[in-house]
């Protein structure tokens, strides 16, 4: 089951915490990955661990020519894609009175406007082949809102939004868009707080802990694989309850 | 029949997956060969492959028939 063998997986933001894991799950499925970001170190350094099956394609999302420069090397390197994963996503947190132009328009474009751009360069060959998986990670709070994040939660609402268009356009080509909302996970950025925070966070989810990189990586495998091909426009939450939606 | 005709027609019985008599000069995409919006869209990107040029979409918009395919390629290629 979930045999990704002789498929190919591009992953944007694929030095960060969930996007590593989503690469190393899609791979050890037998997919080839190709992995993005721009800490080419880091993604350097998963490629070498991954061994066979894994190229390193750096790119900053937030320039235009980049993310189409991106999805060309992705072809020439994997050959084709067959399963685009929109991983990346930074945060520009503020209170919207204090919010500036330029924090609003950065988080759209990395996190909502490159997803496009990718899905709009990619969708292409699929089409053709009559068979292909665009994911995008969004999170709880593009469903929930959350105080100091309107550019953040406007970006992943987005995300599904557009998600449950496309899906609509190309789903008589046997291709699915479907998203993953994570909501608490664990990883550096969580790694950090002290004990009382994250008591603090845990108090509000009914599993009463964090979640891991790995559950999300593992939402991601179904819905890449062929036998959720059925399932499409959906947001599939992985939030260990704190979210009934 | 010109080679460019004879191109084009060959790409609608491939993408479209219908008899080559079928596919006459007239012969509507939408109405005739049973292809829908994003058929279209994919025909024209493969008109676009095939002959090396660029379709504007509003040239696109008004490319209904077999025959205005040929007519529009012929005319960017002429």
């Amino acid at each position: 089951m979930f045999d990704l063998t002789g498929k190919t997986a591009l992953v944007t933001g694929a030095s960060g915490g969930i996007g590593a894991a989503i690469a190393r799950t899609l791979h050890q499925a037998g997919a080839t990955v190709a992995l993005s970001g721009t800490k080419v170190e880091a993604l350097e350094a998963l490629a070498a661990e991954l061994g066979d099956r894994a190229v390193v394609v750096p790119a900053n999302l937030s320039d235009p020519a980049a993310v189409e420069a991106l999805a060309k090397d992705a072809e020439a390197k994997l050959g084709q894609v067959d399963i685009l994963v929109n991983n990346a996503g930074l945060t520009r947190d503020g209170l919207i009175l204090r919010m500036k132009d330029e924090d609003w328009a950065s988080v759209i474009d990395v996190n909502l406007t490159a997803a496009f751009r990718l899905s709009r360069a990619l969708v292409k060959g699929m089409m053709k082949r009559r068979w292909g998986r665009i994911i995008g990670i969004t999170s709880i709070v593009g469903v929930t809102g959350n105080p100091g994040q309107v550019n953040y939660a406007a970006s992943k609402a987005g995300m599904i939004g557009m998600t449950k268009a496309l899906a609509a356009e190309v789903a008589s080509r046997n291709i699915t868009a479907n998203c993953v909302a994570p909501g608490f996970i664990a990883t550096a950025m969580t790694d950090v707080l002290a004990d009382a925070q994250k008591e603090k966070l845990t108090a509000g989810v009914p599993a009463g802990r964090l979640g891991t990189p790995d559950e999300i990586a593992s939402a991601v495998l179904y819905l890449a694989s062929t036998e959720a091909g059925y399932v499409t426009g959906q947001t599939l939450h992985v939030n260990g309850g704190m979210a009934m939606i | 029949m010109s080679d460019i005709a004879e191109r084009v027609k060959k790409i609608v019985v491939e993408h479209l997956g219908v008899e080559e008599g079928k596919v006459t000069d007239t012969a509507s995409f939408i109405d005739d060969l049973g292809a829908d919006s994003l058929d279209t869209v994919e025909l024209v990107m493969a008109f676009e492959e095939e002959f090396g040029i660029e379709i504007p979409d509003d040239a696109a918009e008004k490319i209904l028939t077999v025959k205005d395919a040929i007519d529009f390629i012929s005319s960017k290629q002429g």
